[in-house]
């Protein structure tokens, strides 16, 4: 028992990155948001690194073999947040938010298993047979969450479970085809947003409009990005934070502290991690054993690569806002520890690659 | 289909395919962000570094003062008092937990209360404020100012919030504020919204919510590279909420109230000359002021499980049948139509049948009424008579009749949530019950029973319409200026009007009057009793007398009245709930209305002696009707 739990050491590669990525990270929260802030997610880092660690140790064949009873409960769990959700609604709103967050994260990761444990025994490209089972597995996820609402986050489990495809081999004509589909629907999807949701977009195209909201906080993040130069202001000093012209700025907005007190030179850091962190997770999902492991792993990578890009977009006003965190350097729980879990399913990965030569 | 195997060498290769295609889409993406960084952190270094500079100036909101509610006679109803909140900022907070239990020692907190708190801290962007407690005690504000060093993060916010001066008494027609909630946020106008402001849930508050809120300020803060203030500057001022004036007179609205005693009800006092409402209750209120700061559960538990109801507001939203009050209107109806004149008589023998019809509708007193012309019959309640009335006027007739009265229809009245309730008719009833019409239907419609749902607001917009002889003034509650010239579609001729009137009168000062009991020596009133049958009895309750019967199954108990007869400026319309008898249980508390309003206009009351001796002197009787 000892043996087995305490045999596997997560790649060290990938790990230094994370450990220096995480610190730099903290380094900005406590400019952002003093020692307090630091503390408690540091814990919480502690706790995420742990999980990681311990899910090293596990092989990748029980992820699979428990997949879809991992879906199964995350779906339940989606479920049981719409069912209570509308009862407490109105009532209290915290509570509401509280339970509608944790089942949606669980989701980013049971849903691109799910899919992959789908296309685990098949010949791939997989047919359309296949597609359509994927299509209903990412549908009911998709649709309860956005049904909660969480547009942002539907739409990125949506993506999750697409990039499985995508790294399935499926036909280039079939993506082009989808994706003129969807350019075409937009007009359609617009009339199922909320009012609020409608807002954002329009704002995001035109923020000046709306310089009071969530105008207002692009306009500051982006005199905060643009103001630190090439060297930054140096750290807890930048004036945009630390006389709180920026919002939000130990949770969305902290790389706009990064870029105000670290300048581009710290943008460059931060982007070369996250680079590296990609690049060596895409070469251990390349390395896997099997279809179900390379599928889960790229995937896994894919949507964090996504959360950057939409975080960074986002702040420096090139795309519009939809209240997601930048991996591993934003504060709060929920993300660090999911972000975590994934990583030790691709630790996992690596560590097992080998075992068939055995 | 010759890929059925599967072909290891070959699925590695697609996949190692898209994993370069993706490391190139990555790379890609990043260069572009990074050209995007590099875009606003260097080349455009020089302005935002300007505007950096420049960017000493902050916005802040000023939140508008809601309007104020008065009575008639300008005495406050509803006004703003500063409250104190204790809150925190998580980020600036070292130790939360120790502090969050040191500070029990100002603020006692119950254990639901913490939790809360912790949960709430969990999605709490940590740099907003979190409110410990939304009400301090003058004492608890002294207390943490002199520990205020102890506290760092923690601080102490005045803000001004809604007291409710007569809660009880107001509850369902003043309503109640609380905090905007997601979906009010979503559909209202963000700039003269935030999203922890105020609104008005119901009555008033809900209704005025637009003038009452009022618009918002901004406040313009300068400060200087180390985050001092400098200077601080309205902008804009803020356009408080408009104050409004009630048609309610305070006094009478609590004389009503309390005039039910035990009994819970609606009670509507109006001036049928202007449609002004002087006072409407719902009973039981309940105290409004614990809605603002959020009430508990357990309170609201006990609110929304009672037995007597206390948040539903019988005024505008309880459905009653009409019951004999619908009597005086059948009559105009049959006099307009010419079916009987002011002399007509009939033999009133204790029951009605129609024509080769076995059932027979009763009187509700045996052996009849004998001759009886129409004043008789509604100081007497004689069934018989309007039966008879309503079959020869027929459904369809009853209908067009009573529907300009607003019976069945929204009144409008200036306050959220009014419901709609029944006119039956042939139409109504072949598409909500899909059936037929049947004669013996038009039999009880005529005395007020059968499909009708009736809200208390509807009877007093129908007994303004009948004591003002025709005029139809909306019923209001906000004092306006703009007088009504609306009058029925048809025109009844006064004489006609005069002998509903001294029907009605009779009811009270004849000495056959069901209502006898609640005569005035100093004012003349008309009314009309009525009873509205409650449902749901066993077969072997039905036969029961109503003192028998427990009371939640006992009949609602009605009465309407106006006085003073010949000019009336007041008239109402109570309804007590399982009274059992309208004379018994709703005249009384109808006459104390109408005492208190008289009393209080005219310090002397008016001489009517000659006018009561006209309808035949003070009789002394002693069995009293059971049912009208």
């Amino acid at each position: 028992m000892n043996r087995r739990f305490f045999t596997y050491v997560p790649d060290p590669f990938l790990m230094v990155l994370l450990l220096l990525l995480i610190a730099f990270g903290l380094v900005v929260l406590y400019s952002a948001g003093g020692m307090v802030l630091v503390e408690r997610q540091a814990v919480r880092i502690g706790l995420g690194l742990t999980s990681l660690y311990f899910i090293t140790q596990i092989r990748p064949e029980r992820f699979e073999q428990f997949t879809p009873f991992i879906y199964i409960g995350s779906v339940m769990l989606l479920i049981a947040v719409f069912f209570f959700g509308i009862s407490v609604k109105g009532a209290q709103r915290w509570l509401d938010l509280g339970i509608s967050i944790q089942p949606s994260e669980l989701c980013k990761i049971s849903l691109p298993m799910m899919v992959a444990w789908l296309f685990r025994h098949t010949t791939l490209p997989p047919n359309w047979k296949y597609l359509m089972a994927a299509a209903a597995v990412i549908g009911i996820c998709t649709g309860l969450i956005y049904k909660q609402p969480d547009l942002g986050t539907s739409i990125l489990v949506t993506a999750s479970g697409l990039f499985v495809i995508f790294l399935a081999g499926i036909s280039w004509r079939f993506i082009l085809g989808s994706s003129i589909l969807v350019a075409l629907s937009a007009p359609l999807l617009w009339h199922f947003l909320h009012e609020y949701q409608k807002q954002r977009v329009l704002m995001f195209l035109n923020p000046e409009a709306d310089p009071l909201n969530y105008g207002w906080n692009i306009i500051q993040s982006k005199i905060a990005i643009g103001s630190g130069g090439f060297w930054g202001k140096g750290w807890t000093t930048g004036s945009q934070t630390q006389l709180d012209f920026l919002p939000e700025h130990s949770t969305d907005f902290i790389l706009s502290v990064l870029s105000e007190e670290f300048g581009f030179f710290g943008v460059l850091i931060l982007f070369s991690l996250y680079f590296m962190i990609i690049m060596r997770c895409l070469f251990i999902a390349q390395q896997a054993k099997n279809t179900y492991n390379r599928l889960v792993c790229g995937a896994l990578t894919l949507i964090f690569f996504v959360y950057i890009t939409i975080n960074a977009g986002m702040i420096s006003g090139v795309l519009p806002v939809v209240g997601v965190p930048l991996p591993l350097v934003s504060y709060g729980g929920t993300s660090v520890l999911t972000l975590l879990v994934s990583f030790g399913i691709i630790t996992s990965v690596h560590s097992h690659k080998k075992l068939i030569q055995q | 289909m010759g890929k059925q195997l599967k072909q290891p060498f070959h699925e590695k290769r697609i996949f190692t395919e898209r994993i370069i295609v993706a490391v190139i889409i990555v790379s890609l993406i990043f260069l572009l962000l990074l050209s995007r960084y590099f875009y606003l952190q260097v080349i455009q270094h020089q302005t935002y570094s300007e505007q950096a500079e420049q960017n000493k100036i902050k916005f802040s909101r000023i939140d508008p003062t809601r309007g104020l509610v008065y009575d008639r006679n300008g005495v406050l109803l509803a006004e703003n008092i500063t409250t104190y909140k204790l809150q925190f900022t998580a980020e600036k907070v070292k130790d939360l937990d120790q502090k969050l239990v040191d500070i029990q020692s100002i603020v006692s907190m119950t254990k639901e209360e913490l939790l809360r708190i912790k949960e709430q801290l969990k999605y709490n962007p940590v740099f907003k404020p979190l409110t410990i407690k939304a009400k301090l005690s003058e004492q608890q504000v002294a207390e943490f100012a002199v520990q205020k060093h102890h506290y760092p993060g923690f601080n102490i916010e005045p803000y001004l919030n809604r007291k409710y001066l007569h809660p009880i008494e107001f509850s369902h027609l003043l309503g109640y504020v609380g905090k905007i909630n997601q979906a009010e946020f979503d559909r209202q106008d963000h700039e003269i919204y935030a999203n922890d402001d105020y609104f008005g849930k119901t009555g008033i508050e809900k209704y005025y919510e637009k003038q009452l809120h009022g618009i918002p300020g901004q406040l313009v803060t300068e400060i200087n590279a180390q985050g001092k203030q400098l200077s601080q500057q309205i902008k804009k001022p803020p356009i408080n909420g408009v104050n409004l004036n009630l048609t309610i007179d305070l006094q009478l609205q609590k004389a009503s109230y309390k005039a039910f005693g035990e009994e819970t009800g609606a009670a509507i006092a109006v001036n049928p000359q202007n449609g002004e409402i002087l006072a409407m209750i719902s009973k039981p209120g309940y105290d409004t002021n614990q809605f603002i700061y959020g009430i508990s559960q357990n309170n609201y538990d006990a609110l929304s499980t009672s037995s007597e109801k206390p948040l539903f507001d019988r005024s505008i939203k309880g459905g009653y049948e009409p019951g004999s009050t619908i009597k005086p209107y059948i009559a105009l109806a049959g006099l307009y139509h010419q079916l009987i004149t002011p002399e007509f008589t009939m033999f009133s023998n204790g029951y009605y049948q129609l024509p080769k019809q076995k059932r027979r509708y009763h009187d509700w007193k045996q052996g009849g009424h004998g001759h009886v012309n129409l004043v008789n019959s509604l100081a007497e309640s004689v069934n018989v008579f309007f039966y008879d009335l309503a079959v020869k006027l027929g459904i369809d007739n009853i209908h067009a009749f009573l529907n300009p009265f607003n019976f069945g229809r929204l009144t409008g009245i200036d306050i959220s949530g009014e419901k709609q309730g029944i006119l039956p008719s042939r139409a109504w009833k072949k598409a909500n019950r899909d059936m037929i019409w049947f004669p013996g239907e038009t039999v009880i419609t005529g005395i007020g029973q059968g499909y009708f749902v009736i809200t208390p607001v509807q009877m007093a917009q129908a007994l303004s319409i009948l004591a003002s002889k025709g005029k139809i003034n909306p019923l209001h509650l906000v004092q306006q200026d703009k007088p009504s010239n609306n009058t029925l579609p048809f025109e009844i001729k006064a004489a006609h009007w005069e002998t509903v009137h001294e029907g009605m009168t009779s009811v009270i000062n004849a000495p056959n009057g069901t209502a006898r009991a609640i005569k005035s020596t100093d004012y003349l009133i008309a009314g009309k009793s009525g009873t509205s049958q409650v449902y749901g009895k066993s077969e072997e309750d039905i036969y029961k007398k109503n003192d028998e019967l427990p009371k939640h199954l006992r009949n609602h108990a009605l009465f309407i009245a106006f006085a003073p007869v010949e000019q009336p400026e007041i008239a109402v319309v109570v309804v007590a709930e399982h009274g059992a008898s309208g004379t018994k249980a709703a005249a009384p508390i109808a006459r104390e209305i109408i005492d208190f309003y008289m009393q209080s206009t005219y310090s002397e009351p008016k001489a009517l002696d000659e006018a009561i001796t006209q309808l035949g002197g003070t009789g002394q009787y002693n069995n009293e009707p059971d049912n009208e």
